[in-house]
């Protein structure tokens, strides 16, 4: 028998290294989730003197307590909710419906539709155009100024086109000949075989939904009771360590406690339900990149 | 006359059927189709709708750069055209600042980001466990979904004066300026968050890209007695060429438009990262609309690197095109 060159010494030992330093990318990749997490059930002492790592030190639950008790923090968490569902809905329809008439070889005029869309990855309005005009629609401070602007991500709509390009011509003119409609065909047979990819595409545009933060704070200035939670952990940022101020009716002691670690707290409640359905849905995200993929 | 003759003046195709009979086909003009199948151009609608107002309309919207906007002007301004606020900024200091500020960071960042999911990609390709792969790949994807906001708040709290990050520093140099005192800290940590963010995730295309590669290159080689190493040089490597040369001209070509998000948030959660981490799209921001607001001159601004981005993406994209044959479209 002829020794495998593929277990050379050399190889082996480049396994053994090779394993050390993907374990190494796993570390680097989890240590700062696992650091936010062990800061937000640490007492303040034990984070002021630096000696949180791995572990919750001095073990505490106050400003858990105090957030999840904060009328402004369960608005905005509302909010992002209704930014999420209502974005995702009305993304999903523009882009479904979009996506499928490009797919069709008898619509005329589609590699034009397809360009119009498509110039848009490549030329954007800028955003001062962009701000100007959200203001000349009444927008401003309004829901819409999210949703809208957001309805359509060309990347996703090309996504979608190449998966229904693929779909059975076969299928589509035996509905045709049952006597199905453009809209009966499009309902009742395209949808129905589309779980996988709507699934992929309201997870796009739910995650983005869920992490946009920039227009809320360009748009709804004037509206507080309209920002998403990602403007309320925005502005503890953004006040770098002094965000205790909104928390601080209670004893001086519950004040400093807040302070150390109200932004750790406050970021584990707004990746909790990413995180919980990450590890069931992950799938679906790489098949949209593969499927994005096979455009270019 | 049994012929199968198209006569195309009357746009009309015929078919010598097997019994002999001729079966006329008529080629629908557009309008035709369009008539026949109008529900199908229904769906265009709102969408169209959608393109028009907030993608073009912003687009023309440019145009109050060449204009002096005052407010209470519509979206496209008024007034006569004038070049003066790209005159402005071209002379002005600060817009060189930050324009150089967005090449350097844009460059390092690159330099890193690009490169780093290819080995990524080529290490997890080694590994015979296929639990263990799957492990690395699920979690070095888990960054990619997380909001700016989130990012930016990991790093500050990281980076903070009892943080893990400073207390690694001061135990490598005694003595180091913490990192949220020090200017110079924005690069490094803006680099390095992307880096964190972007490098499993990149992965996607290349490991697609691997399993694509014939299994029987590898058989070959081994016979032929090429080791590990000559076998990746020779056959994965250019297995996965062309997915390297079009994300790298994706990344050429988009590597002026930085995290504008992260980067704010940065300078704005700490003012001394201004100097270094101010790029053209804060700048544009700042100018154009925190108070007072110079629409105009931050329209301007953010047009010239609109219009540099545009050229770079079609340049890199000709330039692939003509050295390696291969480009996005």
């Amino acid at each position: 028998m002829v020794r495998k060159l593929d277990d050379s010494r050399g190889y082996r030992v480049f396994r053994v290294f090779n394993l050390i330093l993907l374990t190494g990318v796993l570390f680097v990749t989890l240590f700062p989730f696992v650091n936010v997490i062990a800061k937000a059930f640490s007492s303040a002492a034990m984070i002021t003197s630096g000696q949180v790592t791995f572990w919750p030190m001095g073990f505490n639950l106050e400003t858990f307590q105090v957030v999840l008790t904060n009328g402004t923090f369960w608005l905005n968490y509302r909010n992002t909710i209704i930014y999420t569902v209502l974005g995702t809905f009305i993304a999903l329809v523009m882009t479904t419906t979009y996506a499928y008439a490009i797919s069709r070889k008898e619509l005329v005029g589609r590699g034009f539709f397809t360009q119009i869309a498509v110039f848009t990855m490549f030329f954007a309005g800028g955003i001062i155009p962009n701000y100007v005009l959200i203001q000349q629609l009444g927008l401003m401070n309004t829901i819409w100024a999210i949703i809208l602007p957001a309805a359509i991500s060309t990347y996703n709509l090309l996504v979608m086109k190449s998966f229904f390009e693929a779909f059975p011509e076969e299928l589509l003119e035996a509905a045709r000949v049952d006597g199905l409609g453009t809209y009966g065909i499009f309902l009742r047979i395209v949808l129905p075989l589309s779980k996988a990819i709507l699934a992929t595409m309201a997870l796009f545009y739910a995650v983005a939904f869920w992490n946009s933060w920039f227009p809320a704070m360009l748009y709804l200035s004037k509206a507080a009771d309209l920002r998403p939670v990602t403007i309320f952990l925005r502005n503890l940022i953004v006040a770098s360590g002094m965000g205790s101020s909104d928390f601080g009716q209670g004893s001086v002691d519950n004040a400093v406690q807040v302070a150390a670690n109200v932004k750790s707290v406050a970021m584990i409640l707004t990746i909790l339900p990413i995180m919980c359905v990450y590890p069931f849905v992950q799938k679906y995200f790489v098949t949209g990149v593969m499927l994005g993929a096979v455009k270019s | 006359m049994n012929k199968a003759v198209p006569s195309r003046a009357s746009k009309k195709n015929s078919v010598l059927l097997a019994d002999g009979s001729v079966l006329q086909v008529r080629h629908k003009s557009g309008w035709q189709k369009i008539r026949q199948d109008w529900q199908l151009y229904t769906f265009l609608l709102l969408p169209l709708l959608f393109f028009a107002i907030f993608k073009y309309i912003p687009m023309l919207g440019n145009v109050i750069a060449f204009r002096r906007y005052r407010i209470g002007d519509g979206i496209f301004g008024s007034g006569p055209l004038t070049l003066r606020y790209f005159e402005q900024f071209i002379n002005q200091d600060a817009f060189w600042h930050v324009f150089w500020n967005n090449v350097i960071i844009g460059l390092s960042t690159f330099a890193f980001t690009f490169p780093l999911p290819i080995i990524l990609a080529l290490l997890l390709n080694e590994v015979k466990n296929a639990r263990f792969k799957k492990l690395v790949q699920s979690i070095s994807y888990m960054p990619h979904f997380l909001s700016v906001v989130i990012i930016v708040g990991i790093v500050m709290e990281l980076t903070a004066s009892g943080g893990v990050m400073n207390q690694l520093l001061q135990a490598i140099i005694p003595g180091a300026t913490p990192i949220m005192q020090n200017p110079d800290a924005v690069r490094p940590i803006y680099i390095i968050s992307e880096i964190w963010q972007t490098t499993g995730w990149g992965t996607i295309l290349y490991l697609a890209a691997l399993t694509q590669i014939d299994d029987q290159l590898y058989e070959a080689a081994r016979i032929d007695g090429a080791n590990r190493w000559k076998q990746t040089l020779y056959i994965t490597i250019p297995g996965i060429r062309h997915t390297m040369v079009v994300l790298l001209t994706l990344n050429i070509g988009t590597f002026l438009a930085v995290g504008f998000e992260k980067l704010l948030l940065l300078i704005q959660g700490n003012g001394l990262y201004m100097a270094q981490g101010d790029v053209i799209s804060t700048y544009v921001y700042r100018v154009g609309l925190a108070s007072p607001t110079m629409y105009s001159l931050g329209a301007a601004i953010g047009l010239f690197e609109s219009v540099i981005g545009l050229a770079l993406v079609f340049g890199t994209n000709a330039l692939s095109r003509r050295l390696v044959g291969s480009s996005l479209w």
